[in-house]
């Protein structure tokens, strides 16, 4: 009974929430308006922002000297995160199935282990960094612990369920999925969407001015 | 509740633009700011990490544009923005700020935390909460048209020793002279070689220019402060006369805020395109000497650096020109380690020098820039900002340091063939 819930009717909620949340979210932050620049640009906005979108992956050797281990437990934690969501068979399987209507390869088991090792452990390593680090620990507040719980529950209890014998597992991992599509419009979580609207801006503004940003 | 507090909250509603609300959605509080910033790296102390300076502007934003911040507001719950907000954020916002802009270059999401932090001087300075060495400044720049009090009457002074030491006629007030060139104070008072090297760098370039006893001053206290009727008057003033002049370019001078202030924010502040074209004076004598008007010889054998102005480099994007032109001159010229958009700022941009409050914390993190050039080995460093010299002088001094500074304008007029 509760498990055909959360198959059905629960995932059905949650993606909806989550599809029109972030789109609610997006459309808003457009609709505040930038005002228009009168200022003659000496470069293109248009490839200043293409260019900061992509550029930030790499980061400023300020970054990579001084906050080395963050950066790496960082972009552990998000290629991990990453190539269990997208290229983990279960999810292939279940994106082919609910959502998208066809599948693509998926990554081999050692592949799933690693990126799992990957994405937990800099999962881990940026949350101690987020209690013990004076300045994080200065800027966190409630939403940034609970999105990194969510996240970590969702990830341990889709470890657990992988072998997909049991299915209690399974269903609690999908249940754990769906609070976290609920919750991500209305957090921080949203970043992984707006960083491309925050850096477009940024390197618009910079491309302009003629400054690789 | 003060009246003014109420303005300043509406003056900061006004800021939460459609920038500034991606900005603070994308931030994961990741804390990498901190590294970008000398207040912080310097001090360690976490409280100087750029995005918590933004906190009274991020309370405004979550209770006006989140989904809880609304839920809270409408249940008579959450965290509003105080009065007590702004006199407590207040010093991080003015004193442990320049704008330098160098966190915005590392936020791994993007964002402007510089752009943010100017928007957020507006509501500081509606609502009352700015330093009194900024207030001052802004009232002698409306009273006498410069923040140092410096009158037209200085400047004729200082013109007329410029005269006699170069026997060139500096020409005031001529119209249709192509380039109309402002000074900061700064330069006038201290630095009136600058104006020397200017007037025979065009004379010998063959260029047609001239001053105005309107217009001559190119700071802009309104923008530091965040006043944005006081800037928009300012720029307004320089506008004017150059219209009436009927001149083809203004020059900015090398005081990098000034460039910043009439180059890109200038027509936004006054509503329009400007009927002139802006362009610093660096951009112009690299473009004097690729024309082959501006005739430079290299025997500068001094071992020499190069300390980036962050309005004209980071924020300015004149980026390239300096190091033309130096290398035009200078036979042993050595970058310095984060150099160019990745420079470290001198520690009194964005109004700080103006700061009396700040002074402690500003020498205090000069360390960095005493880092840089030690590693570097080299005892002459050039600039091309007024502002930036005269505390990069006042730090060597603090530290008891064995620099010499120099300006770049004038280090070209050295070395003009005659």
């Amino acid at each position: 009974m509760i498990g055909e819930f959360i198959d059905g009717p629960l995932w059905t909620f949650a993606l909806t929430v989550f599809v029109i949340g972030v789109i609610w979210r997006i459309a808003s932050i457009l609709m505040s308006g930038v005002r228009n620049d009168l200022a003659v640009p000496k470069g293109s906005a248009g490839n200043g922002a293409f260019r900061a979108i992509f550029s930030r992956f790499v980061p400023e050797r300020t970054v990579t000297k001084r906050g080395k281990l963050q950066l790496i437990a960082g972009y552990a934690f998000h290629l991990g995160l990453f190539a269990l969501l997208f290229f983990a068979q279960p999810h292939i399987d279940f994106f082919a199935q609910r959502i998208t209507g066809f599948s693509w390869p998926a990554m081999p088991y050692w592949a799933f282990i690693v990126s799992a090792e990957l994405a937990f452990a800099g999962l881990i390593f940026l949350w101690l960094y987020r209690l013990l680090n004076p300045v994080t620990r200065l800027l966190s507040d409630l939403d940034d612990h609970v999105g990194a719980i969510l996240v970590f529950v969702v990830m341990l209890s889709g470890c657990l369920a992988l072998a997909q014998s049991f299915e209690v597992l399974r269903l609690l991992h999908l249940l754990l999925a769906e609070l976290l599509l609920l919750y991500f419009p209305f957090s921080k979580l949203m970043h992984a969407f707006t960083f491309v609207m925050s850096r477009g801006y940024t390197g618009a503004t910079m491309g302009r001015k003629g400054v690789n940003a | 509740m003060s009246e003014t507090f109420d303005l300043g909250v509406e003056a900061m509603k006004a800021q939460l633009d459609a920038k500034v609300a991606s900005y603070f959605s994308s931030c994961v509080h990741c804390g990498l700011c901190a590294e970008a910033c000398l207040f912080y790296t310097e001090t360690g102390d976490p409280h100087y990490t750029p995005i918590y300076k933004l906190e009274p502007m991020k309370k405004l934003w979550r209770r006006e544009k989140t989904f809880w911040g609304k839920l809270g507001a409408s249940l008579g719950m959450g965290e509003e923005l105080t009065e007590q907000d702004f006199a407590d954020w207040e010093t991080l916002v003015y004193d442990s700020c320049t704008l330098c802009g160098r966190c915005s270059m590392v936020c791994p999401v993007g964002n402007d935390i510089t752009y943010m932090i100017r928007k957020q001087r507006e509501a500081f300075s509606v609502a009352g909460y700015a330093p009194e060495g900024m207030k001052e400044a802004s009232r002698r720049a409306l009273k006498y048209g410069s923040p140092m009090g410096v009158t037209f009457k200085t400047l004729q002074a200082t013109l007329s020793h410029v005269e006699k030491d170069t026997g060139l006629t500096i020409p005031v007030d001529q119209k249709d002279a192509d380039y109309m060139t402002l000074f900061s104070s700064m330069e006038i008072v201290n630095f009136p070689e600058y104006i020397e090297s200017i007037a025979r760098i065009f004379k010998s370039a063959g260029v047609s220019w001239t001053i105005s006893s309107k217009a001559y001053e190119a700071t802009n206290s309104g923008i530091q402060i965040g006043n944005k009727e006081i800037a928009a008057e300012l720029v307004g003033r320089v506008v004017q006369a150059a219209e009436d002049l009927g001149v083809k370019y203004v020059v900015s001078p090398e005081c990098g805020h000034a460039y910043t202030a009439i180059r890109w924010e200038g027509p936004n502040l006054i509503g329009r395109a400007f009927n002139f074209e802006v362009v610093h004076i660096l951009e112009l004598l690299e473009q004097l000497q690729s024309e082959g008007r501006l005739k430079l010889k290299s025997t500068e054998q001094t071992p020499l650096t190069l300390h980036d102005p962050c309005q004209i480099v980071r924020r300015g994007g004149v980026v390239e020109q300096p190091r033309v032109l130096l290398n035009s001159v200078a036979d042993n010229f050595t970058e310095m380690t984060d150099h160019g958009v990745m420079n470290w700022c001198c520690g009194g941009g964005g109004g700080v020098s103006a700061n009396e409050r700040a002074e402690e914390v500003r020498l205090e993190v000069f360390s960095c820039k005493q880092k840089q050039l030690n590693q570097t080995g080299v005892g002459t460093m050039v600039t091309a900002c007024a502002n930036c010299r005269i505390i990069l002088e006042e730090g060597i001094e603090h530290y008891e340091m064995d620099t010499e500074v120099i300006s770049l304008t004038e280090l070209l007029a050295e070395h003009l063939q005659e």
